[in-house]
């Protein structure tokens, strides 16, 4: 195998017909460079995805009010089912297990505007009860979150994002300034970002404020838009129960069907978790279809043009065995003859390919649908160490028919 | 050096069945230079493969050098050919995609020669038929005579005992045959090589010491030159 002068006998065969070998090699270049490119397609569209879900907790339930579209007890349909501050609390004692939960009010952005002296922009302003940093994934870069004094004494307190300082300090620090929110001052006690890096669904940043600050300066009593809670039991059906439960209670208070699918509207991350991958398990295992089916006729045409290639050769072979080449050298040299091209073939189309989407992902910005479609280095080497077996097989038959040929009948004057 | 006794072989074609060679008993000595005759279809060509060992005949007793040829594989039959057997074809068979030298020299790389010593050795081969001018070049560069040279330095390069030349001059003209045949007469004169030349041409079997004439797959005749026979041989 490692044998110099044999591998200059190849290198000096497979030079000199270099048109052959690049014809031959071709078509496992193409294999594997297209396996690449699928599996980067696959890796960039689950990474797509699954970043939409990176800025909160995995194992969590979030409900929004909708309206009702079954009648219940005698009460009409269509009607609107507003939560509210109480329901936290419901939630919160009727769900076993439950780790964290928190209400949020927001005001859109646009609906209301940042201020400080001439500066000023909009941005989505969150009313949000301390427990929420742990469902959402913030990071502090300076200062803090809100807290629970704030929400009880409804401190007129904001944690801002980066562009939001950008906008409004100019580089200066922001922390303990005065902003004004709808004209109303506000002290900046925190700078956040997001643990990914990001911006999350919303593609502008949001700032927080107290949730019982929100509810009275927007005039919103009691009510909130959304609740966000976290349970222990991270299973689908630990899920699918915790979700039932508070659903039961939520109905029970608000007197709904609680089977009417619209009256709430509820968004399950185990059970999102859980359907994404099964629809990507789905997706790589077709992409894998496609991709191995390639290689495969990359190989088959290695083998197939092997075989072809020898029949041209029998000549050649015959009169290597009539000066003295034994079986063992003709197998030999056409096994490693296909070895080599199919290893280097592939080698190179699986640097191209993985280099290609290498580039591709710091070219393309990422967003919800595609980003980073760079390919697993494990399993490019796996796919590395399958074409040199693959390339073992294609020289297979050609080797053995090569080895069968009889030199007479190969130099027989025709 | 080679004793053939009792040879047979037929080819058989769907149900047809040619029995080519009918019992050959043939007795060549070491150092010898023999021509075989016959008509076309005759089977020279398949006596002369079953002498080279590329070729098996159905029954009867084959001894090269003393030793029994009898269903060796084919690995032990490769390394026989290699060490004993030197093969000059009507066609030249040389490799078209390696040059002068690197056709010389391939016999040396199966015998596991290292690269300089071989290429060496074909180098010197080449010089010594005459070609060491054009040892780099390509075989569709040469013509037909040097061709058949540059073969011939190739059977001799593994310093085999026997040469066996299936019709060497058959695509000459009757220039670069009786240049081909002087450099075969010299192998066998001056390295007392034992030579088997398979021939139509009655000029290039006048010039071998004797002449084996094939007809109906049996021997006719062993037509003895002693003239030219040297006094040393048997
Ligand atoms: N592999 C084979 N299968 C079937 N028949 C064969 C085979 N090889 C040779 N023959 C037949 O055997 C006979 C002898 O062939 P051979 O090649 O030995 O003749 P030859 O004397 O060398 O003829 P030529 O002078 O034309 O070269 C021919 O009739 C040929 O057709
Ligand atoms: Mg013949």
């Amino acid at each position: 195998m490692f044998d110099r002068e044999k591998w200059a006998e190849i290198f000096d065969t497979i030079g000199k017909n270099k048109l052959r070998t690049v014809l031959t090699g071709f078509s496992v270049f193409w294999g594997i460079f297209m396996l690449m490119i699928l599996l980067g397609a696959g890796r960039g569209l689950s990474n797509g995805f699954a970043y939409n879900f990176k800025n909160t907790a995995e194992n969590t339930i979030m409900f929004w009010g909708g309206r009702t579209s079954k009648p219940w007890q005698g009460l009409p349909v269509d009607r609107t089912i507003q939560l509210d501050t109480r329901d936290v609390e419901i939630i919160r004692t009727a769900v076993p297990g439950l780790q964290h939960i928190a209400g949020e009010y927001r005001v859109w952005r646009g609906e209301s505007q940042l201020s400080r002296g001439k500066q000023y922009g909009n941005f989505t302003i969150n009313g949000v009860l301390p427990e929420s940093r742990y469902l959402e994934k913030q990071v502090m870069l300076e200062g803090r979150f809100i807290n629970e004094v704030d929400q009880e004494q409804t401190r007129k307190v904001i944690v801002i994002a980066p562009d939001c300082r950008d906008a409004l300090f100019k580089g200066e620090d922001p922390i303990d300034q005065w902003v004004q929110v709808n004209g109303i001052p506000f002290q900046v006690v925190g700078l956040y970002e997001w643990e990914s890096g990001g911006r999350g669904q919303n593609q502008s940043s949001q700032v927080f404020i107290p949730l019982s600050v929100a509810q009275r300066v927007f005039n919103a009593e009691q009510d909130v838009d959304k609740i966000t809670f976290s349970f222990s039991d991270a299973s689908l059906e630990g899920s699918k129960r915790a979700q039932a439960r508070a659903v039961a209670a939520l109905a029970a208070r608000h007197r709904f069907d609680p089977t009417d699918e619209r009256a709430l509207w509820a968004n399950n991350n185990v059970e999102n978790a859980a359907m994404f991958g099964q629809v990507f398990g789905g997706i790589n295992a077709f992409l894998w279809i496609i991709g191995i089916g390639t290689i495969v006729a990359g190989i088959v045409g290695v083998s197939n043009i092997m075989l072809i290639v020898v029949k041209e050769r029998t000549k050649e072979i015959g009169i290597r065995k009539a000066i003295g080449a034994t079986p063992g050298n003709v197998v030999g040299q056409i096994m490693m003859e296909a070895l080599f091209v199919t290893g280097m073939a592939g080698y190179f189309g699986l640097v191209c390919g993985v280099g290609l989407m290498e580039g591709l992902s710091k070219v393309i910005p990422g967003s919800e649908m595609f980003r980073d479609p760079s390919v697993d280095i494990g399993v490019a080497l796996w796919a590395t160490l399958a074409l040199v077996v693959a390339g073992g097989f294609a020289g297979l038959i050609p080797a053995r028919r090569a080895a069968a040929i009889r030199p007479i009948e190969a130099l027989r004057e025709e | 050096m080679l004793q053939l006794s009792a040879i047979r072989k037929a080819y058989r074609t769907g149900a047809n069945v040619l029995q080519v060679l009918k019992g050959i008993d043939l007795h060549i000595a070491k150092g010898e230079l023999v021509s075989i005759m016959g008509a076309s279809g005759s089977g020279k060509s398949t006596l002369l493969n079953i002498i080279g060992i590329l070729d098996h005949p159905d029954s009867g007793e084959y001894r090269l050098d003393g030793m029994l040829i009898n269903g060796q594989g084919e690995t032990e039959n490769a390394l026989l050919r290699s060490k004993y057997i030197g093969f000059v074809f009507q066609s030249f068979n040389l490799i078209g995609f390696k040059n002068a030298v690197e056709n010389v020299a391939l016999p040396l790389y199966y015998q596991g020669v290292p690269r300089r010593k071989r290429n060496q050795q074909a180098l010197e081969m080449l010089a010594s038929v005459g070609l060491k001018d054009w040892a780099h070049h390509m075989p569709n560069e040469l013509s037909g005579g040097q061709k058949q040279r540059v073969a011939i330095a190739r059977a001799l390069v593994s310093s085999p005992k026997i040469i066996l030349a299936d019709e060497p001059t058959g695509a000459l003209d009757s220039k670069t045959s009786q240049e081909v045949m002087d450099l075969l007469i010299k192998v066998n004169q001056e390295l007392g090589l034992t030579v088997v030349i398979v021939t139509h041409e009655h000029d290039i079997a006048a010039m071998t010491q004797r002449t084996i004439r094939l007809r109906d797959g049996l021997i006719e005749s062993h037509n003895a030159d002693l003239s030219t026979l040297r006094a040393d041989v048997r």
